[in-house]
């Protein structure tokens, strides 16, 4: 028997999809683990982000806010995870590889003493539970094993479905449990303003790259396509180190990773570190005036035209 | 203001990475090793600091003699001196690597520790914030703009969906991200100074890390599958049909 602790994440009051690709890693854990999972929300809204949760076949869902707790800061949340973790005598601490779970999650496998996987993409091992995951842009597949009592998990999301309603109605329970910031404080926010598909979640992703000049042709094509196809705007490095457009667009090694249904790779040549971010996309589309670019190499279907040109003509036929 | 900057050499991101024959490790033979970009960013923000609050610029690395070349480059940029711990990347993961890391700061009483987000080999991005945790101090990862005032640091982060700043005090454990700013070339002076540029070595022993034993131990690597490359069409139409029809992805 083993106790998993995901760590949600939610923003407005909802779990965000990545809470829902971490309850299924969860449960293929649990299944070879004879394990519970437990849920715990920490932060501003927990009890109504709870609530949407209570579905998902959790034993106990575990509920953290008030003072210090608004906005996530490392210390705090680290301290209320070891809290929890001893509340439910978790052996494994679960959440996805976004900004969120990097910063927090090997802060928790410092305090416990236990060993983190990384970007873990699939569990393997027969008897033994062994871990796999990328290293070295997605070009060397590892196979890991976590040496000790307890294992912290960041799970690549994009690797995992969102879990399916499962019925039942989990116990919440909220938890008290002291939050210190040691003198780190918030100070801001800068949102990327969009009515677009969050770039991790979307069915359809659009991504832009340095074949497009600057950044106002960049939003000048991107934009359309992304208007017409209901697309989240992606990019690749060259195109976020010129400048075109925030690193927040950024698909790759160093960026977000992304799996959607339809990639489109407009004016990409195809780093290595770019496919590391996309290669996983059911369906991979990419438009090049070069045809020597390597994006070629991975696509499902490639067209060797101008950008400018094609998306455009793309567009107005859809 | 004290400094210190934690580096990694990597294995060239640009090449192709190989697979030693019995797939144990990854070939090193005749591979070409630079700094890890990112850390490059890191020891670039360290000289941008001292070039305005003062102070010196020290950097540490973990591993064998062949990294002093990568040491002297980052000498080369600028940094005032250089602390080689003895020790292979087989031997290490990153929470070695950070109780190492540890036992230098007690040593050194730096200010600021800048570290890289990850080294594009192990792509672990573990290192800075159990380095922060050890220390018991704050940290801000994901760094693209870092203003120190008086005893705290304030830090933009590049987190998903946007920008956040925090306000942290020091010491404190600051990773860096690529748009933290332009890491500089070395200079022609630069280069002939950082070859007189003490690097102390120490062993990992002598810092007094008893435990050794790895927390997470890599077993085997493999080549992921190739995606197989598909078709190329010979117009938008061309492509949209067969996107309706063939994929049905439309």
């Amino acid at each position: 028997m083993s106790t998993i602790l995901v760590i949600a994440e939610h923003q407005d009051g909802a779990p965000k999809k990545s809470t829902l690709q971490s309850i299924e890693f969860a449960r293929q854990l649990a299944s070879r683990t004879s394990g519970s999972i437990h849920l715990a929300v920490i932060g501003s809204g927990a009890s109504t982000v709870a609530s949407a949760l209570t579905g998902y076949g959790a034993q106990a869902i575990y509920t953290v806010e008030g003072a210090g707790l608004e906005k996530y800061l490392a210390q705090p949340y680290t301290g209320v995870v070891q809290g929890l973790i001893e509340a439910s005598g978790a052996t494994y601490v679960v959440a996805t590889s976004g900004t969120f779970g990097k910063d927090l999650l090997p802060r928790v496998a410092g305090a416990q003493g236990w060993g983190m996987v990384a970007d873990c993409t699939a569990l393997a091992g027969d008897a033994e539970l062994l871990y796999k995951r990328p290293m070295y842009a997605g070009n060397i597949l590892a196979t890991v094993r976590c040496t000790t009592p307890g294992t912290v998990i960041a799970i690549r999301a994009s690797e995992f479905d969102a879990a399916a309603e499962s019925g039942g109605a989990s116990p919440v329970q909220a938890v008290e449990l002291a939050a210190d910031a040691a003198g780190s404080s918030f100070v801001g926010f800068e949102g990327v303003e969009s009515e677009r598909p969050d770039l991790g979640e979307a069915e359809v992703v659009v991504a832009g790259g340095r074949g497009l000049k600057d950044g106002e042709n960049f939003f000048a094509v991107m934009n359309p396509m992304a208007d017409a196809l209901g697309a989240a705007i992606g990019a690749s490095r060259a195109a976020v180190d010129s400048g075109f457009c925030p690193n927040d667009m950024q698909v790759g090694q160093t960026g977000k990773v992304v799996a959607p249904g339809l990639y489109f790779a407009v004016a990409i040549s195809g780093a290595i570190q770019h496919l590391a971010g996309m290669k996983n996309s059911k369906c991979i589309v990419a438009i090049n005036k070069d045809p020597e670019a390597p994006i070629f190499q991975v696509s499902d279907y490639g067209l060797v035209a101008d950008a400018f040109k094609a998306v455009p003509e793309l567009i107005e036929k859809l | 203001m004290k400094i210190l900057v934690a580096i990694k050499r990597v294995i060239d991101p640009d090449a192709r990475i190989r697979l030693t024959s019995d797939s144990s490790g990854v070939d090193e033979e005749s591979v070409e090793y630079k700094v890890n970009p990112f850390c490059e960013n890191a020891i670039e923000e360290a000289l941008v600091l001292q070039a305005a609050h003062g102070g010196e610029v020290v950097l540490v690395t973990v591993g064998p003699e062949d990294v002093t070349q990568t040491i002297r480059s980052g000498l080369a940029m600028g940094a005032d001196r250089a602390i080689r711990v003895e020790g292979v990347d087989a031997d290490l993961d990153s929470d070695l690597v950070a109780r190492i890391l540890h036992k230098v700061v007690e040593r050194e009483a730096p200010n600021v520790i800048l570290l890289g987000k990850q080294a594009v080999d192990g792509d672990n991005n573990q290192v800075g914030q159990l380095l922060a945790q050890y220390m018991d101090c704050s940290q801000a990862c994901f760094a693209s703009e870092v203003v120190v005032e008086g005893e705290q640091a304030k830090v933009t982060r590049e987190v998903d969906g946007g920008l956040e700043t925090i306000s942290i005090p020091l010491p404190a454990v600051i990773t860096a991200d690529l748009r933290l700013n332009e890491p500089r070339y070395a200079s022609l002076p630069g280069i002939m100074k950082a070859k007189r540029k003490p690097i102390d070595v120490l062993t990992i022993e002598e810092l007094g890390v008893t435990d050794t034993a790895l927390k997470i131990e890599v077993l085997s690597l493999e080549l992921p599958p190739a995606r197989q490359a598909g078709s190329m069409v010979e117009s938008v139409d061309d492509l949209l049909d067969k996107l309706k029809n063939e994929a049905r992805v439309l």
